[in-house]
């Protein structure tokens, strides 16, 4: 992985053959879709931004009602969950698809804990009459956070067919596509989420 | 032609291209009476011609998009059509219904049609693009549903690829969302946000399905590219179609009264749609580029590159001109939607039945592709057609900056019919745009009926389909 990184941040000038060959880990669709998403949640940053400046102290106000433990407790997940994801990709490419499987497991549990934190927050925030309508911080936190919800939904169920795979010993040096793409597909949604909480949760 | 019942499909694209021509005929008539108001007074009064004008459209794309699946679905399931006499009974039957209704609206005053279709038992007409009688609409329902069962069940007994189970999505798509046009609660608000979920999340949700597997279907045969790339295209494709469509039907809830929440949800969303049809243009191009045969037929390869250009531009481009909340405020219910409108039906829905058509009516016709004399004509049609509507919509889209200038942002804004007078420039030379499309639109009927030196349609290899 390194090897390869590093070739993306060779000085300029370096003549082109000395560059070791330039990989996309995963599939390329997979790339463009992760673009089009990155584009989507950007577009929704920038209007957040928008909207904040004309409205700092409504912003502030409601912000500062937010639960960031919450958030943070999440923010931990998701990142240990990255790791976990991580080391499945390496054992998998060690050849060890089957012992790359209970890491998988171990990064769906995470994802599972951050379903259940966000849920225990929707229903607390919810239930204090905070909805779509009530005000525009409203709008954007209930919008980013559930679209971005629905992501860590899918990424679950994305981890799920990895797990069903690698168990299998499906993964080795020779078929890394599928984990590979559906692990860049982790990694975004966690991405997203490290833009997110500051954002939304602390930045004021 | 791989299986003989795929042979239903050809009355329904004849069909398709004959009521094409009346939307035309009547678009024209439209166009007159923009700048000669009294023009057909009383006999077409300019509602009624707007009507037949914008139902003829969505009957026509109708009986395209059926002829598609039923061309389509035999040859990718590898299995005959469930129920040809079906599929056949249903023509005459859709296309029955269709000519009454619009006979109907031609001859009988509205207001009477509405008392003697049974509009007081359930009050369905009367909205925009959904004014259809209610015994049309039922009939609509069951046509669909036969319709789908019939290709679904040719389905279920063959092989099942991407692109059809993705045909069939948009396909079901479509007749489920259509329901919504039975729906009419008597709050206005409430009414018009669910006669969104018809117009909608038709043309910029399940149809952008159905045009991608059409052009997914006819990329491969052309190309002869892998089938697993082109499957991999299309689920990035209608992945982002639904992901940034059904959120941005929000850009249409601006300003009827819904709350405040759809201007950011509707602008954000939406601002996003153009990526689908962006990736479409791409995969077009690319698939071409990547080509591993050389298909005889250059027209319909013409016709699908073109359809991913035009729709970028009609629906990506000019939707996004006005889609933001900002800009929308000064724009809605002007002539920038309807440059936006000719433009993106023209590019993504009209050219992609055309692609078919032009791929599968020689197949049909026991020869691979037409004659190359016949093939120019139809690419003279290609270039005439739609340099045609690039002038429509540029014409409107002036008309529509102008419009919005003196009605609605200068210092002593003019009434609508005030603003109207001081278009008519645009409105004349859009018309002669309009006449050239019709010239266009009759050259490509003239290149069905010119013969010539044909090879017999060759029988693909299952191996390589």
């Amino acid at each position: 992985m390194t090897a390869r990184s590093d070739a993306l941040f060779l000085p300029a000038g370096q003549p082109t053959e000395a560059r070791p060959a330039l990989r996309l880990p995963g599939d390329l669709a997979i790339w463009w879709f992760i673009l089009a998403e990155l584009l989507v949640f950007g577009v929704f940053f920038v209007a957040y931004a928008f909207a904040r400046a004309n409205n700092v102290e409504l912003f502030n106000a409601e912000q500062a009602a937010l639960d960031r433990d919450a958030g943070a407790i999440n923010t931990a997940l998701l990142l240990a969950s990255s790791y976990l994801v991580v080391r499945a990709v390496q054992l998998a490419e060690a050849g060890r698809s089957r012992a790359a499987a209970p890491w998988i497991l171990g990064a769906i549990a995470c994802g599972l804990g951050f379903v259940a934190v966000k849920l225990w927050e929707y229903a607390i925030k919810l239930g204090e009459g905070v909805s779509l309508a009530s005000s525009t911080f409203h709008m954007f936190y209930i919008s980013l956070t559930f679209f971005h919800f629905m992501h860590v939904l899918l990424g679950l169920v994305i981890l799920g067919a990895l797990w069903v795979n690698a168990r299998s010993g499906r993964y080795g040096p020779d078929n890394m596509n599928g984990i590979e793409t559906g692990a860049a597909y982790w990694h975004m949604v966690d991405l997203v989420w490290l833009i997110l909480f500051p954002l939304v949760y602390v930045m004021r | 032609m791989k299986y003989k019942t795929q042979a239903v499909a050809m009355p329904y694209f004849i069909a398709a291209i004959a009521l094409f021509v009346g939307q035309i005929i009547f678009g024209m008539i439209m166009g007159l009476q923009y700048v000669v108001g009294d023009f057909l007074f009383p006999e077409i009064p300019f509602n009624v011609a707007r009507m037949v004008h914008t139902n003829l459209l969505i009957v026509w794309l109708l009986f395209g998009f059926m002829g598609a699946a039923y061309y389509l679905v035999p040859e990718e399931a590898e299995t005959e059509l469930y129920s040809p006499k079906l599929a056949l009974a249903l023509f005459w039957i859709f296309l029955a219904a269709g000519a009454l209704t619009i006979l109907g609206y031609l001859f009988v005053p509205y207001a009477t049609l509405a008392a003697a279709t049974g509009n007081d038992i359930l009050a369905t007409m009367g909205r925009e693009f959904l004014e259809q009688p209610l015994p049309t609409k039922i009939g609509i329902v069951v046509v669909a549903l036969a319709f789908l069962f019939n290709i679904t069940m040719t389905m279920l007994k063959g092989r099942k690829t991407v692109i059809s189970i993705v045909l069939l999505l948009g396909l079901w798509g479509l007749a489920i969302f259509f329901l919504f046009a039975f729906y009419n609660p008597s709050n206005l608000v409430k009414d018009k946000f669910y006669w969104w979920w018809v117009v909608h999340l038709w043309v910029e949700g399940v149809w952008e399905l159905i045009m991608a597997a059409l052009l997914a279907f006819v990329l491969i045969k052309v190309t002869g590219v892998d089938r697993e790339v082109i499957e991999k295209w299309l689920y990035v494709i209608i992945t982002l179609a639904l992901v940034t469509g059904i959120i941005g039907t929000g850009h249409h809830y601006f300003w009827i009264g819904t709350p405040a929440y759809w201007q950011w949800l509707g602008s954000i969303f939406s601002a996003l749609e153009p990526i689908p049809f962006f990736a479409m243009t791409v995969f077009a191009f690319n698939m071409v580029n990547r080509r591993r045969r050389e298909h005889p037929n250059k027209a319909a390869v013409l016709w699908a590159l073109g359809t991913g250009v035009m729709a970028f531009l009609g629906a990506g481009v000019w939707g996004f001109l006005h889609t933001l909340a900002p800009v929308n405020y000064f724009t809605h219910g002007s002539q920038i939607t309807a440059a936006h409108g000719h433009m993106a039906f023209y590019g993504a829905y009209v050219m992609v039945v055309i692609t078919i058509i032009s791929y599968a009516m020689p197949i049909m016709r026991g020869r691979a592709a037409n004659s190359e004399r016949a093939q120019v004509v139809e690419m003279w049609s290609f270039w005439i057609m739609t340099i045609s509507m690039v002038f429509i919509t540029l014409f409107l889209t002036a008309a529509g900056i102008l419009q919005v200038w003196l009605q609605r942002v200068a210092d002593t804004p003019m009434p609508f019919m005030m603003a109207q007078d001081q278009v008519q420039l645009f409105y004349w030379m859009r018309q002669w745009a309009g006449v050239t499309f019709f010239i266009g639109l009759v050259t490509y009927l003239v290149s069905f009926f010119i013969k010539g030196e044909t090879k017999p349609a060759m029988e693909y290899k299952p191996a390589t389909a």
